[in-house]
């Protein structure tokens, strides 16, 4: 049997992974719901913000806040990149090229950071502190990404929910012409949410070197299971993505602890599957 | 010079021609009516004005700037607000929300406030239903949502496309009486109907338009409404 204490501070770090995959699981989802496009190399985006934090401040020494500026500033850059160079061109082709091609960017983010920096995997030492309440370890290094993870989803929420630019992100996603017909320049709505997206991946890899070494393959332990969280949440759907991002991250921790961690992916996977069948439109969906 | 100006404006969508040579002008401040039978081009027409399909040939001015194949986004800023077929709204935003995107170019965020209060006075059904979901108005309200959005952008004209379009018969009265009440509000109207026998009541002029052509154009008093509908839709 396994002592209960465990099974809290499983939860509890369910709680902290989930607000990160919320992180990664909204800028994708953020992408996907106004411009119809999933960039299957989100988190291949996050990594190369991840090389920039690190070189930033563990090669260089520069303080971490500035590091962190710079991952953000690079990825809204990377997000620009990708939809001026690779999606706006394909804005009208088939669904299954526009996967091809975010596909393509995929590998050549992998190959491009193996090449230039190789395989190593490379980290960031911070000295934080940990807390223990009552056997439980509270490492700083998930609290703080934890933290900076939910200010900057209220964040969003408000950009999106109070600002001109906000509700037009969410007007575009509904009726492109109609937006147009308000003297909001769609295309000009599309970049604004790809530097968006960008900035939040650049977050994300900010946050994640806390707990984290980067190497290149890094968008493949996430980038499946970010993937994942949106579709059971209802790809498109912010709120439902949210909840499937701490039902994921609760179900990975404590399966992991009663079993294994391998065993906790597999279990994940499975209740995706299953989902799939008893709620196709995800979690949040309406019921028609 | 007039507010609106069309001149020898041919327009179409990939091989199909919808519009030919077709002129037409709206003078500031009069309430101008496009009639004619379903695919006669009406819809066309209004979409060319606003910029969503540019014209393949002819002139578009509007207080005589040349304004044919500038987009959609940036013909707003000049003062035109079209309400297009189908309404069109948000359905997933709020009605305040809705209202808030008419308001979106910088000019009309500035008299936000003053519009708001504006559009509430004239339709109270969207103060009341602020914040609903658009989509769950009633066809009426819809189009109410529609109008006011448009009247959120501060403009000169505004284009109606078949406004009574999908509504019952009583709905169809009221919304003509609250374009009327926006007409005495001072806009400059641009109106394609269906219901020919409530907008020649509506306006001062009117275009009868058929398969892309103006066949006939005069003052809506003089216009016998049986001669229209009978061209119209018998093609006699």
């Amino acid at each position: 049997m396994i002592d209960p204490i465990f099974l809290v501070e499983a939860a509890l770090n369910g709680i902290l992974l989930g607000g990160i995959l919320a992180l990664l699981a909204l800028g994708l989802n953020l992408i996907f719901g106004v411009i119809d496009i999933v960039w299957i190399a989100y988190v291949d985006l996050v990594m190369v913000c991840m090389y920039a934090i690190y070189f930033t401040v563990q090669v260089y020494g520069w303080p971490v806040w500035v590091g962190g500026g710079v991952a953000l500033a690079l990825g809204a850059l990377l997000g620009i990149a990708v939809h001026v160079l690779i999606i706006s061109p394909i804005l009208g082709s088939a669904a299954v090229n526009q996967l091809l091609a975010t596909g393509g960017l995929l590998f050549f983010l992998q190959s491009f950071a193996t090449f230039l920096w190789s395989t190593d995997h490379r980290t960031v030492r911070f000295s934080l502190p940990s807390w223990e309440i009552g056997g439980i370890f509270l490492p700083a290094t998930r609290l703080i990404p934890f933290g900076i993870s939910i200010i900057a989803m209220v964040v969003l929420y408000l950009f999106l929910t109070k600002t001109y630019m906000g509700t037009a992100i969410r007007a575009v996603a509904q009726d492109r012409e109609a937006t147009a017909l308000m003297g909001a320049s769609p295309m000009l709505i599309y970049l604004v949410t790809s530097a968006v997206g960008g900035l939040m991946a650049g977050l994300a890899g900010a946050l994640l070197i806390f707990q984290y070494s980067v190497h290149p393959f890094f968008g493949g332990q996430f980038g499946p299971l970010t993937f994942m969280i949106c579709v059971l949440g209802g790809l498109g759907n912010m709120p439902g993505a949210f909840v499937a991002s701490f039902v994921m991250a609760e179900i990975i921790q404590i399966a992991g602890v009663i079993w294994s961690t391998e065993m906790g992916y597999v279990i994940a996977f499975v209740v995706f599957i299953v989902m799939m069948f008893v709620r196709p439109g995800g979690l949040l969906a309406r019921r028609q | 010079m007039s507010m609106l100006e069309l001149r020898g404006i041919t327009a179409g969508y990939g091989a199909f021609t919808a519009l030919w040579d077709v002129s037409l002008r709206v003078e500031a401040g009069e309430a101008v009516a496009v009639v004619g039978p379903n695919g006669a081009g009406k819809t066309t027409l209004l979409r060319v004005i606003s910029g969503l399909i540019a014209p393949r040939a002819g002139e578009l001015r509007f207080e005589d700037t040349a304004l044919a194949g500038r987009p959609a986004h940036a013909i707003v800023s000049h003062g035109i607000a079209h309400v297009p077929e189908g309404r069109r709204i948000f359905p997933q935003l709020t009605v305040a929300d809705n209202l808030k995107m008419g308001a979106f170019l910088p000019a009309a965020r500035r008299a936000f406030a003053e519009s708001l209060a504006r559009v509430y006075t004239l339709f109270p059904t969207l103060a009341e239903r602020q914040k609903q979901r658009a989509g769950s108005l009633s066809g009426g309200e819809q189009q109410m949502l529609a109008i006011g959005r448009a009247l959120m952008s501060h403009p000169k004209l505004i284009l109606l496309d078949e406004p009574s379009m999908g509504l019952a018969p009583v709905m169809v009265l009221r919304v003509f009486d609250l374009i009327r009440r926006v007409r005495e509000e001072g806009y400059t109207i641009l109106v394609v109907e269906q219901n020919v026998r409530q907008v020649l009541k509506l306006v001062d002029r009117a275009y009868l338009l058929e398969v892309g052509r103006i066949k006939v154009e005069g003052r809506a008093a003089e216009l016998n409404e049986q001669d229209f509908v009978r061209k119209a839709y018998v093609g006699l």
